[in-house]
């Protein structure tokens, strides 16, 4: 007797999973890049590449684009020494207190760079910063010793916030490093230094690489520092010249058709660092991890092992603590410019923003309210998305990879444009300065966080878990339900959080994008500061520091008890 | 004249004593292997020789030249003592092409170009590597590799050759033929070698002595025959090859092992006829099976494992293992019988 077994339905589940996912995906990442590139390439109803040399030789876009080189190149090259030198110090050197340090190093990550550029302003503007004032009281002088405004003060501060994609990639790769690779070398008669020369940092060249393009690729595309820093004094790059262009001409052909041109540059700049950086991982990572390992040999600092320490306390203190500080005790001045004195001080600011100003409560509560949405849609459809990636065999799935990854690369200020072109009215939807516009551009910005944690989880669920199950008895929904989702719950979970937290501190999307009732914290902070209330916007920080700093503690607490159950 | 002296070398980790007041000397030419279990100490003693771990006590010289001493503070660094050593995981760098490898330490040594080219070309050669030596290690399977880690050991013409696991890393096949070569190697150069592993076979296989190691103290250094054939303590009987134990009693010049006396099968030291009861140590295939007379025993199980027939004999309370080949067949499950011990050892009951 043979068992008829009935064909494939031309349009089962995976089908419908696969249609789902392609239509968020397009309808929310692909429409507005391409509406980007359409918009920039296209005049009248033409191709027209000449008009677009035209944009580009135009002494402003010109020198927003040299400007944006000059300052990513600047930040990679000092965030890839700093990170590098750290990097090495706490993880092949006897310096006291190394965990603590490592640990340390990697808060600057946790902080808005924006913020810590108000906080710079506020010590280091010529004219009334207070270490500048000091500096003119105590020695008498007539000008200012330091200047923020300037190229190197902009790249100054973002290399304290950047320099981690550095020391996380590189102290991981020496802590990974398989002890006797350097071992052989030393028992060949070479000594430490010939061995950090010719076979660590050799070695770790893919890492340090591959971290310093992170940097260019973050630093590109960055806004937020520039845009306290640079515009002032007429330094403008990509990201705030864009802002600049869509804000002051009021949505005008010609503003719209510039920004959309730079942002081409920027996408494609962006795209090919992403793609060289695949490449020195992929081509460059060397095999250079063991399983048995006696600890590295550790270099003795000796005489320079205080020095050292000092200069690390210092460092921290100087980045971290210092500007920390300043956004709270500013954020407390009953007047800005004031000597921190007890008298000039008061909690006042901060209730006042917190309970009895319209502006900033609507702020938090449209950060808390766009954080938390988006973390959900994002992580629901990331789930969906991710299965169908790893786990489902459908053909296509190849440009679902590619269309949740490119957000990657697609800088924050592009996104926003794009969404701008593509929902504000042209296609009979017009959600322009209402919430709704920048909910959609964070689930596009967030999309492929949620990808990549959640294909992360579903990558550990093995195909064979979900075929016993369905050897048990279980239909698909079933073994979906049972098994694969309580398995990637902690991926949903890291996926939530990787979204809501930086969504909390946006800023470089949601200030292309706000209307007079929809800021959001970091746009709050960041016009407060443009209109000149200092404190308030540093009061707003200081709570904006508080509630993140809160958020990561919640969830690094979230985590270990997940990992324990 | 002794090449390498350790004495009384002592190495603590916190308040673990990781290596205990070990002595030993390696002749010229001569292989030792150091084995035991793991976390045994015997890798760190290698390191110490190496130079990458300090002493907390005694000296390890080099003929007559001190490379480590505790009492004299004096510490030879590792990149001037002029050794080659293999590292377990190969540890080849995979930047450098298998010929950079090779000419590494050479070039180091700012040896004339003329000849780092031709004392590579020669360790490539010895080992089988002068074919690929344009290529990259990450190439090559790990029994390749190990090989450019040996050529580049043996490169530098060292005094001494320190081989910290190296076949453990390899599949099982290639293992056999790299300690082939690896002695082929040790004969022409004449080295002398301290050689780490945890593998009997391989310790067997290679060294002219071998060190026996277990919890920091050396239980016992001979030849492979020594080592096998008179095992120094109960630990030493157990580690190296196939073992069955018995516990007796020894009273009135019999042994009580399940109940009932015998005449042991050979006579047990006076000592341990004194304390009135020991171990009794046999390998599984030097005990027989006899119909009349012998330990009073009953076929467990019985397993054909191809050459050999292992048999699981319960003697009273406790199973005692014995291999018979497969020509030589033996009691069937479940049947009653007698075992006779050919050349058992005797070892105190605290062992």
């Amino acid at each position: 007797m043979t068992t008829v077994v009935p064909a494939q339905p031309r349009f089962g589940t995976a089908q419908i999973l696969f249609g789902l996912s392609v239509a968020i995906l397009v309808i929310v990442v692909a429409v507005p890049v391409l509406l980007i590139f359409f918009n920039a390439f296209w005049v009248n109803g033409a191709f027209n590449v000449i008009d677009v040399v035209r944009v580009l030789s135009q002494h402003e876009t010109y020198q927003a684009l040299l400007n944006s080189l000059i300052l990513a190149s600047g930040v990679t090259v000092t965030g890839t020494i700093v990170g590098t030198f750290f990097a090495w110090l706490v993880t092949r050197t006897d310096l006291p207190f190394k965990g603590t340090m490592k640990v340390l190093f990697l808060v600057p990550f946790m902080l808005p760079s924006f913020i810590g550029a108000l906080a710079w302003k506020m010590l280091l503007s010529p004219r009334s910063g207070y270490i500048n004032r000091m500096f003119m009281d105590v020695f008498g002088l007539d000008g200012p010793v330091f200047d923020i405004y300037t190229y190197g003060g902009i790249i100054l501060v973002e290399t304290m916030y950047l320099f981690p994609f550095v020391f996380i990639q590189v102290a991981g790769a020496l802590e990974r490093m398989d002890p006797t690779l350097e071992e052989s070398a030393r028992i060949s008669g070479a000594d430490l230094f010939t061995i950090t020369r010719k076979i660590t940092i050799p070695l770790v060249m893919p890492s340090i690489l591959s971290g310093s393009l992170l940097i260019m690729l973050y630093s590109m595309a960055h806004f937020g520092t520039v845009a306290v820093l640079g515009i002032e004094v007429g330094i403008y790059n990509i990201p705030t010249l864009i802002y600049e262009k869509i804000h002051q001409s009021a949505g005008s052909f010609a503003s719209i058709r510039t920004g959309t041109v730079l942002a081409s540059v920027l996408v494609v700049t962006a795209a090919f660092i992403m793609w060289l950086q695949n490449k020195v991982l992929s081509r460059g990572r060397y095999q250079i991890i063991a399983g048995k390992s006696f600890r590295p040999t550790q270099l003795k600092l000796r005489g320079l092992r205080i020095p050292l320490l000092v200069f690390c306390i210092a460092y921290i203190g100087i980045t971290i603590v210092l500007p920390t500080a300043t956004i709270f005790m500013v954020g407390a001045l009953k007047t800005y410019g004031l000597p921190f004195t007890v008298e000039n001080m008061t909690l006042y600011n901060y209730k006042f923003i917190l309970f009895d100003w319209q502006l900033t409560r609507d702020a938090i509560r449209n950060s808390v309210s766009l954080g938390f949405v988006a973390a959900l849609i994002t992580m629901f459809a990331g789930v969906i998305i991710s299965y169908v990636i790893v786990k489902m065999k459908v053909r296509g799935k190849g440009i679902l990879e590619f269309l949740g990854m490119l957000p990657f690369s697609v800088p924050g200020s592009v996104i926003a444009l794009g969404v701008i072109l593509a929902w504000s009215g042209k296609f009979g939807i017009n959600i322009y300065n209402t919430v709704w516009i920048i909910l959609v551009a964070y689930i596009a910005r967030y999309m492929a966080f949620s990808l990549k944690a959640n294909s992360a989880a579903l990558e550990q669920v093995h195909d064979s878990l979900v075929e016993a199950a369905r050897a048990s008895g279980a239909t698909m929904w079933q073994a979906l339900k049972d098994i694969v989702v309580p398995l990637v719950r902690p991926g949903m979970l890291a996926a939530f959080f990787l979204i809501f937290l930086p969504a909390l501190r946006e800023l470089t999307v949601s200030v292309l994008l706000y209307g007079p009732t929809t800021r959001t914290i970091g746009v709050a902070i960041y016009t407060l500061n443009e209109d000149g209330e200092t404190v308030y916007s540093a009061a707003l920080a200081g709570i904006a520091l508080i509630i993140i700093v809160f958020g990561e503690s919640v969830i690094k607490r979230l985590f270990k008890v997940a990992r324990r159950g | 004249m002794a090449c390498i002296e350790l004495n009384d070398v002592t190495k603590r980790f916190g308040k673990v004593t990781a290596v205990d007041r070990l002595n030993l000397s390696i002749e010229q030419g001569e292989c030792v292997a150091m084995l035991g279990p793991s976390g045994c100490g015997k890798t760190t003693t290698l390191r110490m020789v190496a130079g990458f771990e300090d002493l907390d006590d005694g000296e390890i010289r080099v003929g007559e030249r001190i490379i480590s001493s505790r009492k004299a503070r004096f510490y030879l660094p590792p990149e001037n003592r002029n050794f080659g050593m293999v590292f377990q995981a190969f540890a080849v760098w995979p930047h450098l092409s298998v010929f950079e490898n090779v000419a590494f330490p050479l070039r180091i040594r700012k040896l004339p170009k003329a000849e780092v080219q031709a004392r590579t070309e020669e360790a490539l050669k010895h080992t089988n590597l002068w074919s690929v030596a344009d290529g990259s290690p990450d190439d090559l399977s790990g029994g390749g590799k190990q090989r450019v880690a040996l050529a580049r050991a043996l490169a530098i013409r060292p005094d001494v050759m320190l081989l910290d696991e190296p076949l453990s890393s390899l599949d099982p096949h290639f293992r056999e033929e790299m300690r082939f070569e690896i002695k082929d190697l040790q004969r022409r150069f004449h080295h002398s070698i301290l050689y780490v592993t945890h593998d009997q076979s391989e310790a067997m296989a290679l060294s002219d002595r071998i060190l026996v190691m277990k919890a920091g103290v050396v239980q016992q250094v001979g030849s492979p025959l020594e080592i096998y054939g008179a095992p120094a303590n109960r630990f030493v009987f157990e580690f190296i090859g196939l073992s069955s134990f018995l516990k007796v009693g020894l009273r009135d010049g019999k042994m009580e092992v399940g109940g009932a006396s015998y005449d042991p099968p050979s006579p047990p030291p006076s000592n341990l006829i004194a304390a009135g009861g020991a171990w009794l140590a046999a390998r599984p295939n030097e005990i027989a099976f006899t119909s009349e007379g012998g330990a009073a025993c009953t076929v467990a199980r019985k397993a054909c494992l191809g050459e050999v027939i292992d048999y699981r004999v319960r003697v009273g309370a406790v199973e005692v293992r014995v291999q018979k080949t497969r020509h030589d067949p033996g009691p069937a499950e479940g049947e009653a019988c007698g075992l006779i011990f050919a050349r058992p050892r005797w070892y105190p009951l605290e062992d």
